[in-house]
């Protein structure tokens, strides 16, 4: 299996509605040709429901689907020749693992011959070369998510959709699996619509990441723009960890707890905005201040180890409690803070990121 | 155990034991879960005696019963008169005929309709399950009777088809083959419907939306996933059915006519009308001996325990 031929998808206007709550609420949402795009949102959220209207097992209630130029909203799952990896795997406990592999080529009347070579070429892909003839009751977690993969992309689709294909694996394995996935992803260059509610696994893998909130698209971008400037507080909130700040504004300069800010692009508008405050962004500052950055005076209230690193809880003078997050190497942990001691915690203007208050 | 004991096993626990050291409470914990086992075996004791006394002894003095010839002694005569009464093959024959008709029926009735529960949504299924289960509560004599006052001469179907014009002279629909049968799957039916619709409802969608997806139409999502994993319900369901007519004597008894003897009939005239305790004692040993083989014969082929209610691990 070499590079395939990638769509691109392109969503308008897409409308869902269960009674009174809208499970999709007019998204829009363009996926590029071979881009590896997750949608990300908390459970309840719309993004399976999307994802479902894409594979044609959801009847949405209004909107447009593209696959390429074609328009497909009314296609039925059957012919819509996308490649699916379920949440359950849903491999058909009544086959071996060669059958499960060959059955869409099979439907698609390949001949014998090349069926062989095709389904032995995708487990191979995925690392399970010569497991055809077992039982899927016989392989474990990993080696399941394995098989529903080489199933899915065996009849060489252009788009490949996969509902949090990793959810039901150990943290080590799931963490091999998304490097693996991306590895693929790199080699087919398949258009890939990913569902998950991880973070960590939505930055790791994703070209871009669409944040759904409420059945709406709240922020598409790259995993680093998007963690570094998201442009509402829901982004803010639910990837990574943030406290905020409430801004004023003074003659267009914003102003943090009386003190001016240093910060290079502040939004427009005359209603008030968000400092949005990163544990790992913040650091303690002890001696001379740097010119480039923002200081805010607290108290602090204790400290935790997490192993990897340990994080300070102080309570800024404006009496919202921040998190600051250290590296627990020795050196490091040998100067935390005490509890109770008043410190300065230090910004840098690079990462003071202003979003409207809504 | 007092505490005496304890602090004994305690100290040896501490100390290590002669023979190495000894686990920590290691008897104490041993004999608890011995305890518990036995609580459970009490708590089943009733209904392990009642077993006993109701199934074991009287299956055992049949079987005694049917090696007692006429003058009084152990012989082989009464298996030896079914091997030379032709009559008696033509029973069996009758009674797996009958039942394998029925079930056969029943499968062709049921399947539909188990699917068709099973697409329902939950409120509306519950209530046509009730619609399958109010016929399984009811008399087993008021439905056969039920079923010879439509069916009859002069019953409601006869008379509402002539009425009608549909037929000139009344139709032989019951007191014959025909009529067993109407009334044997009628009373069946839900056996085969419980054991599909169950199997049928632990089919996870997911796997119906992998096979469209995959490409497969819906007859093919059918016939190449849903069915296949259909079946050890289907099976279940059947070999209940097929078991149970196996046995069956109010309705053949009733809408037959006395044209269709099944086993369990010849069982009861051999008591009633000739008092000859050893012949039917032999039917009943042979027709016992025949579903425990089948029944073995069965789980040879799929996990009785699975299909009668158990999941897959």
């Amino acid at each position: 299996m070499s590079k395939q031929a990638s769509l691109p998808i392109t969503i308008q206007g897409l409308t869902k509605r269960y009674g009174d709550a809208f499970a999709l609420d007019r998204v829009d949402l363009h996926v590029r040709s071979g881009e590896f795009l997750t949608l990300l949102g908390p459970s309840g959220s719309g993004k399976t429901t999307l994802l479902m209207t894409i594979a044609g097992f959801t009847r949405p209630d209004s909107g447009s689907l593209k696959f390429g130029d074609v328009e497909s909203i009314r296609t039925p799952a059957h012919k819509r020749d996308l490649g699916m990896v379920f949440q359950s795997y849903a491999l058909f406990p009544h086959m071996s693992v060669a059958d499960n592999v060959a059955f869409s080529l099979k439907l698609r009347k390949v001949p014998r011959s090349e069926i062989g070579r095709r389904v032995e070429n995708a487990l191979d892909m995925v690392q399970l070369g010569g497991f055809g003839a077992r039982r899927i009751t016989q392989l474990s977690g990993g080696q399941r998510q394995r098989v529903a993969l080489a199933r899915a992309i065996v009849f060489e689709p252009r788009i490949l959709l996969m509902d949090e294909p990793l959810s039901a694996l150990d943290k080590k394995l799931r963490e091999h699996m998304q490097i693996e996935l991306r590895r693929l992803h790199e080699k087919l260059g398949i258009t890939t619509v990913y569902v998950t509610h991880d973070q960590r696994e939505a930055l790791t893998m994703s070209d871009r990441i669409a944040v759904i909130c409420k059945g709406r698209v709240a922020q598409i971008d790259a995993p680093r723009q998007l963690y570094e400037r998201p442009i509402n507080k829901f982004v803010a909130g639910f990837i990574g960890d943030s406290a905020f700040l409430p801004v004023t504004f003074s003659q267009g300069r914003p102003l943090c707890a009386g003190a001016a800010l240093k910060v290079d692009d502040a939004p427009v508008g005359d209603g008030g905005a968000l400092l949005m405050l990163r544990p790992e962004r913040l650091r303690i500052v002890t001696g001379q201040p740097c010119e480039d950055m923002n200081r805010f005076a607290g108290t602090v209230k204790g400290a935790i180890y997490q192993g990897d690193s340990y994080l300070l809880h102080v309570a800024l003078a404006a009496g919202i409690e921040v998190c600051v997050r250290g590296a627990s190497q020795r050196d490091a942990m040998a100067c935390i803070p005490e509890t109770g001691a008043a410190i300065t915690l230090g910004l840098h203007r690079d990462d003071t990121v202003l979003i409207p208050d809504e | 155990m007092n505490e005496g004991a304890l602090a004994t096993e305690a100290a040896i626990g501490a100390r290590g034991h002669p023979d190495g050291p000894q686990p920590v409470n290691a008897r104490a914990l041993r004999r608890d879960a011995a305890r518990e086992r036995l609580a459970l075996f009490g708590l089943c004791s009733p209904a392990l005696l009642l077993v006993l006394v109701i199934m074991i002894i009287p299956v055992g003095w049949l079987f005694w019963l049917s090696f007692v010839g006429e003058k009084g002694g152990l012989s082989m005569e009464n298996y030896q008169r079914m091997i030379d009464s032709r009559a008696y093959l033509q029973i069996f024959r009758i009674t797996f005929e009958v039942s394998a008709i029925t079930t056969v029926v029943c499968v062709l009735l049921g399947y539909p309709l188990a699917y068709f529960l099973s697409q329902l949504p939950s409120r509306a299924a519950n209530l046509c399950m009730i619609a399958v289960l109010v016929p399984l509560w009811t008399s087993l004599l008021v439905r056969t009777y039920a079923w010879l006052v439509l069916l009859q001469r002069r019953g409601l179907i006869n008379t509402w088809g002539m009425d009608l014009g549909l037929w000139h002279d009344p139709i032989a629909i019951v007191h014959n083959l025909l009529g067993t049968l109407i009334g044997m799957v009628h009373i069946m039916l839900p056996f085969l419907i419980l054991p599909v619709y169950g199997s049928m409802k632990t089919i996870d969608r997911d796997y119906l939306k992998a096979a469209a997806n995959l490409g497969a139409r819906p007859a093919q999502v059918f016939w190449k996933v849903f069915f296949p994993l259909s079946l050890p319900g289907l099976f279940a369901g059947g070999l209940i059915v097929f078991i149970l007519c196996l046995g069956f004597y109010v309705t053949p008894a009733i809408l037959g006519g006395g044209r269709v003897i099944m086993v369990a009939m010849s069982i009861a005239t051999n008591i009633e009308l000739f008092v000859n305790w050893g012949a039917a004692s032999a039917l009943g040993v042979v027709l016992l001996a025949l579903t425990l083989l089948i029944l073995y014969v069965a789980s040879r082929v799929i996990r009785l325990d699975q299909v009668l209610g158990g999941r897959d691990p």
